[in-house]
């Protein structure tokens, strides 16, 4: 009972310093508040309001009508160029006018009526863009693959039916959101453990509580709590913001989802403890931090799938607990997973935390020796 | 002598402070001559140095400094004034001689001049054997003196130097007084702000500042004068005297009572004569005067007697335990021994000073006894126990104070003393009433709802020490707490101090002001890592006690131990 | 004291004086070389950071874990099984019931299934007999699901499972004497980087955001570093001038982060094999703009906060988060809402990420090329005088 309430103080003393001034309570809010409005719409793979160029060396009636299937889609492509000739061509794509052109040899109409012959057809990229060349290419592809089933000469003895689950839609929201829930917690967590220590190493008020009858276990809890807090508060806000704001469905537990949140924040509490135990000051803490969260954040999965790794570069990511946690949140959210699938990914943050914490709480006694 | 500063009528107020910090000052600086900043804590001594400066813009009035203004006449000043600011502004990660490249080149000393001018001041400041050391690396007193150095490289004609003398040993400070008044000798007028009453004394004018307001300008024995026939000499035994103190301190008649040397110094206040009562027992005779006693007088004395820190704290049985005990105390870093076998035992009741020049060894020695450092030799030991690996319970039994007042400033004052009390484990009603009555004891109420980072100094420690208290500790851990606060703070500091060992309480203190040495019971002597000298402040004066110097004070006896050991 | 001799002598040089420059950027770069996190954040860390976008940024996807399960035990459903398999862009794994491939994809080990129903091949041939004869039947279906949760990699599924159908359609037809539908035949071009090799463009990409560590975050602390050990109090008491104490800061830090920027095309081209097309002075000019512009942000919010706390939380989010979501190497600007791009068109990455991949690339095109230098030069003017504004040569 003592136990609780001295650790009580300690917790309340944390978030009086964090919360105690207008600043303060700005950079708690709003990093969350910009980042929710802003990353969602500006983190997309999807190709929208595009510029397409079209070259159309033929225009017999085959490639009228596919120019005008091309120009009738209103998602990914909304503008589109007339190219005349090579020089325009070239300048199109060196200037990135357009994010791809469409080609359509002389020849094209002629072959398509001959029923025997391939039409050849040109889709021109940029590279300097490839990867959002090769999503336009295609949705590009979707739509002169409609065209051939459409003619008239065709008639199709099979049909393919596609759905996507968990996200019927491919909306891009519906994968961001969930990500983000994971970057704007780790944030925060790091922030309230590896730098707030230093802080108190620099004021000198980390001498007052090792003198004081705190045990080092004790002093780190009051720096885990906190930031677990900070880390509860910032997901609830994304995720109600996703919810109501951005409408993208919660299909999971609650229960399940804040267990989860919890699990990390603790084992990110681990890492930025550890940290902090080993600098003196605000700007190596700073910079420690740094150099822990930007690769960790690179390799989370959310800017490429892990799987697209090198295989070696696979087993480091296992170290990474940004990693597991997206997986987590994402099945949580989106597929309404159960809690054996759940603890499958989420086992691993329990590792990673008990290794930070265990190392974290050694350097803390050993630095007061 | 002319004239370099002129100020008339100056007023400097700060956005959202409830008072200026300069209220219609109007005074002169002349070349040739030391003038001494005095005043309070937040007094406006730092505000005053940079105005002259020009760093900051006044409100209303003029200063003319060597007729021109600090201001919109910055570019002609900047070459001729040397600034010395209180946090001494050195690059600590850079070497001594580099840090005085960066300022020679900053200020246009170049070429022949500057290996002239480099010679000379590291020869000055006998920094010679330290040129290649870190600035980060000094001893607080050798960081002073490249912070003069620094200042100096311009050859200006007018120095600023705010608190020289903060968390410096006295011998450092002597030789910067001393360097200090050789410039003054060549021409230099300089400004010297010290919270030290023994170097205003020495010097030619101060001013002496309060709540922003100009209360006296001119030469200090003017001052002193007034208090011709109000001071005298009280003789009492040793065992009573700290507890006469209190007693003499709380009488209205008496202005202000302090221990020097076997005796205690009694200051009158105008129109009373000394109460006979409680003094007819006692040898008594008149002293002359010091600036100290006028600076008590005109800033009306100190209600500092009857400290109610004492109803705070339990009482803790005299038992004449050991209740800190160091045994062949070793520490070293690397290849170099900070602390080389220290013993010392103090026993319950005791006030226990540990003085040494700054980098003896003072800090690593306290820091093994209170916990906060392992010792690589030895043992160290307080309330029986080895604090380090000891449980919480152990740790319930000790108060710890340090240098910079370790509060949350980030925190309000009620904030602190919340967290403190609650860090010790009291809650509920017994919580609320160790709050209430450190805020009485220390008159807190009217700061509660401030940040601790916007109380004036002698707040904050005052503050320290609540936190520090609140639990009733059984010990006292202080790293030197008086650090940089000024003489009336100090005296109230030191009441507190004194109620808290009558109740039984053991002090163990580091202090650089040897005036506070005289307070302790015994006193432990450190230089070169290596406990020198130790007993009581008499024992340790007697061993000082020279043909040329018969009675010694505590400082001469600090320079002359001090001395004998490095031979 | 030689009072007025001395005294003229330093009043002529109270405007800007290289000696007193030189001073500054010398100390400067000392407290750099002193501090082991400057090692750190400079040399290695950029290091880690272009091996990770080189090697662990991979958006060309290898091939894809796709789940097969094959109710229909027919020789046809069998061909377009072998269709399947054989592309090289899906790795097919085949499973034996609805619920074991259901779990397969809720549990992320396949991104996506094909289901071929029990009554594929009768369809099948029941639409291919309808079809000689002119007449028309519902086609075979077949199914595709694609794990959603993976927007990107649903969409390549559905593309590759799709042109494997086609193929097999078309092959189909063409075995048995069918008309075919018209076979068009559509191929892709990617200019400049004809592999469409990832790191190309990545590459040029992650270096504005290694450049920005560099500009923004490591000068965010050093002028609130001065603030708060009071150093800077003594610079603003000697002469000093604002511009002096601006310089001092700026070419230090220049000339370490040109050193970075050079040193990052030297990995990125002779380790990684990323092409650079451009010639030196674009690329310099266009590296050392950008730069400019990042130590402006970093310094801005030194002068700003006077506080390492607040100043690197700030730099954090109003530089580092920039550079990386809306710079456009990640993230197709043209794709995010009207007001996104607006903003993005105040960040300096986002001219610096277009040119460098460019120059890349592409080579000097020096159209497009001198678009992105003038915005580079007026968002540097801008935030280097939008710092020199806010420098106080007082305390207040």
């Amino acid at each position: 009972m003592t136990m609780l309430r001295r650790l009580l103080t300690l917790i309340r003393k944390e978030l009086q310093i964090i919360l105690g001034d207008r600043q303060g309570r700005l950079l708690v809010i709003m990093p969350v508040i910009v980042q929710t409005a802003i990353f969602p719409l500006a983190a997309t793979l999807e190709i929208k309001n595009a510029t397409l160029g079209i070259y159309d060396q033929d225009r017999g009636p085959a490639a009228v009508e596919l120019t005008q299937r091309l120009r009738a889609q209103r998602v990914t492509f909304t503008r589109f160029i007339d190219i005349g000739d090579e020089r325009q061509l070239g300048e199109a794509i060196e200037r990135q006018r357009v994010l791809a052109v469409v080609r359509i040899p002389p020849d094209f109409s002629a072959k398509i009526a001959r029923a025997d012959a391939t039409a050849q057809l040109q889709i021109l990229l940029d590279g300097r863009r490839a990867n959002s060349g090769q999503i336009a290419a295609g949705h590009l592809r979707q739509i002169i693959s409609g065209f051939e089933q459409d003619a008239p000469a065709a008639m199709p003895v099979s049909a393919l039916v596609t759905r996507a689950w968990f996200n019927p839609n491919l909306d891009y929201l519906d994968y961001i959101l969930p990500c983000l829930i994971a970057l704007i917690t780790t944030t925060g967590v790091l922030i309230v453990t590896a730098l707030s220590v230093a802080r108190e190493r620099e004021q000198g008020t980390f001498n007052q509580l090792l003198v004081s009858p705190y045990s080092p276990e004790m002093i780190m809890a009051g720096k885990i709590v906190p930031a677990l807090l900070i880390a509860t508060f910032h997901a609830t806000l994304i995720l109600l913001a996703a919810v109501f704001i951005y409408q993208v469905p919660f299909r999971g537990s609650l229960l399940i989802l804040y267990a989860g949140t919890l699990l990390y924040a603790l084992a990110l509490a681990g890492v930025g403890l550890f940290v902090s135990s080993l600098c003196a000051t605000q700007q190596q803490a700073f910079i420690g931090m740094f150099a822990f969260m930007m690769p960790a954040m690179m390799l989370s999965g959310f800017a490429a799938p892990v799987e697209n790794m090198p295989v070696w570069l696979q087993h480091i990511t296992w170290m990474n607990p940004i990693r597991h946690f997206m997986e987590v949140v994402k099945a949580v959210y989106l597929k309404n997973a159960t809690l054996g699938h759940i603890a499958s990914l989420a086992w691993p943050l329990l590792v990673i935390g008990s290794i930070t914490l265990g190392a974290a709480a050694v350097l803390f006694r050993r630095r007061i020796a | 002598m002319s004239l370099a500063v002129a100020i008339t009528g100056l007023t400097l107020r700060f956005p959202a402070a409830p008072k200026p910090a300069l209220g219609g000052v109007s005074t002169c600086f002349h070349t040739g001559r030391i003038t001494g900043l005095v005043g309070p804590d937040g007094s406006g001594k730092t505000t005053l140095m940079r105005l002259v400066a020009g760093l900051l813009k006044p409100g209303s009035g003029s200063i003319r400094v060597f007729g021109r203004d600090p201001v919109s006449e910055a570019a002609g000043l900047r070459g001729i004034i040397g600034y010395m600011p209180q946090k001494s502004g050195l690059y600590e990660d850079l070497s001594v001689i580099e840090n005085l490249t960066l300022q020679a080149d900053l200020r246009a000393v170049v070429g022949g001049e500057r290996d002239e001018i480099f010679a000379r001041i590291l020869k000055f400041t006998d920094l010679s054997r330290f040129t290649s050391r870190l600035a980060g690396k000094l001893s607080g007193g050798m960081k002073q003196k490249l912070g003069l150095a620094c200042a100096l490289l311009g050859a200006p004609r007018l120095l600023l130097l705010d608190e020289p003398g903060v968390g410096v040993d006295p011998i450092s400070r002597r030789e910067l007084w001393r360097m200090v008044g050789e410039l003054a000798t060549e021409g230099i007028a300089i400004i010297w702000s010290t919270a030290y009453l023994d170097e205003a004394e020495r010097c030619a004018d101060v001013l002496l500042l309060n709540d922003g307001k100009q209360l006296y300008a001119g030469p200090p024995a003017d001052l002193t004068r007034r208090m011709d026939g109000r001071c005298f000499l009280l003789s009492v035994p040793a065992e009573i005297r700290r507890e006469k103190l209190t007693e003499l301190a709380a009488l209205p008649q008496i202005l202000d009572a302090t221990i020097q040397a076997q005796n205690i110094r009694l200051l009158a206040r105008k129109d009373n004569a000394l109460p006979s009562s409680c003094i007819t027992q006692f040898e008594i005779k008149p002293a002359s005067p010091r600036f100290e006693d006028a600076f008590m007088d005109i800033l009306g004395g100190v209600q500092s007697g009857n400290s109610s820190l004492a109803r705070i704290l339990r009482d803790i049985p005299r038992d004449n335990a050991t209740v800190i005990e160091a045994r062949e105390l070793t520490r070293t870093f690397g290849n170099f021994t900070a602390a080389d076998h220290i013993n010392l035992k103090i026993e319950r009741g005791e006030i226990y000073g540990l003085l040494g020049p700054n980098g003896a060894g003072k800090s690593t020695i306290f820091r093994m006894l209170c916990g906060l450092l392992a010792p690589t030799g030895g043992e160290a030991r307080a309330a029986g126990i080895d604090l380090r690996r000891s449980p919480a319970r152990a740790r319930q039994r000790i108060g710890y104070m340090a240098q910079k007042f370790s509060l949350y400033g980030q925190l309000t004052v009620a904030q602190n003393l919340a967290f403190f009390s609650g860090a010790y484990g009291l809650h509920g009603a017994a919580q609320r009433e160790a709050i209430g009555a450190v805020t009485d004891c220390f008159h807190l109420a009217q700061y509660h709802g401030l940040k601790a980072d916007a109380l004036p100094l002698g707040c904050k420690q005052r503050l320290a020490l609540a936190c520090a208290v609140m639990h009733s500790p059984e010990i006292l851990f202080l790293d030197e707490p008086t650090s940089g606060t000024d003489p009336v703070t100090r005296r109230e500091f030191w009441s507190h101090i004194n109620a808290a060992v009558r109740r039984g309480v053991t002090v163990m203190v580091t202090t650089h002001f040897m005036d506070e040495a005289e307070y302790c019971d015994r006193v432990g002597l450190v230089n070169r890592s290596k406990l020198i000298a130790a007993g009581t402040p008499e024992e340790l004066k007697a061993q000082a006690i020279t043909a040329g110097n018969r009675h010694p004070t505590m400082e001469d006896a600090f320079i002359a131990l001090v001395g004998r050991s490095e031979q | 004291m030689k009072a007025d001799p001395a005294h003229g002598r330093r009043r002529a040089e109270a405007a800007f004086s290289f000696r007193r420059l030189r001073a500054l950027c010398r100390k400067e770069t000392l407290q750099i070389l002193r501090d082991p996190t400057s090692v750190l954040i400079a040399f290695i860390l950029p290091v880690v950071m272009l091996f990770i976008y080189g090697y662990g940024i991979n958006l060309d996807l290898g091939r894809i874990r796709t789940g097969l399960l094959c109710e229909d035990t027919s020789p046809d459903a069998r061909e377009f099984a072998a269709s399947l398999t054989g592309s090289p862009s899906l790795d097919v794994n085949a499973y034996d019931s609805l619920p074991s491939i259901a779990e397969a994809l809720t549990r992320s080990q396949i991104r996506g299934f094909v289901i071929i129903p029990v009554d594929f091949s009768a369809k099948l041939r029941r639409a291919e007999s309808a079809f000689a004869v002119g007449g028309s039947v519902e086609p075979a279906p077949i199914q595709l699901i694609a794990d959603g949760s993976e927007p990107n990699t649903a969409s390549f599924v559905q593309g590759y499972v799709l042109g494997a159908w086609q193929s097999w359609l078309a092959q189909r037809a063409l075995s048995r004497g069918l008309p075919a539908p018209p076979a068009i035949c559509v191929e892709s071009t990617f200019w400049y980087n004809p592999s469409a090799e990832s790191r190309n463009y990545l590459i040029p990409g992650s270096i504005a955001v290694i450049m920005t560590v560099i500009g923004a975050l490591l000068t965010a602390l050093v002028i609130a570093r001065e603030w708060e050990r009071g150093t800077m109090e003594v610079l603003l008491s000697t002469s000093v001038t604002r511009a002096e104490l601006l310089l001092g800061k700026i070419i230090p830090y220049y000339i370490l982060g040109m050193g970075v920027f050079l040193l990052c095309i030297a990995v990125a081209h002779f380790l990684m094999g990323v092409p650079f097309r451009g010639s030196p002075f674009p690329i310099f000019a266009c590296g050392s703009l950008f730069l400019l512009s990042a130590l402006g942000i970093g310094l801005l919010i030194s002068t700003a906060t006077r506080n390492q706390f607040n100043a690197s939380q700030t730099a954090l989010f109003a530089a580092f988060l920039p550079a990386m979501m809306l710079s456009g190497f990640l993230f197709e600007i043209s794709s995010m809402p009207v007001l996104i791009q607006a903003v993005s068109a105040i960040i300096p990455a986002r001219y610096f990420v277009g040119a460098m991949q460019t120059l890349a690339q592409v080579g000097d095109a020096w159209p497009a090329l001198l678009h992105s230098l003038l915005f580079l030069a007026a968002t540097a003017f801008l935030f280097l005088g939008l710092t020199a504004g806010l420098t106080r040569r007082r305390l207040e």
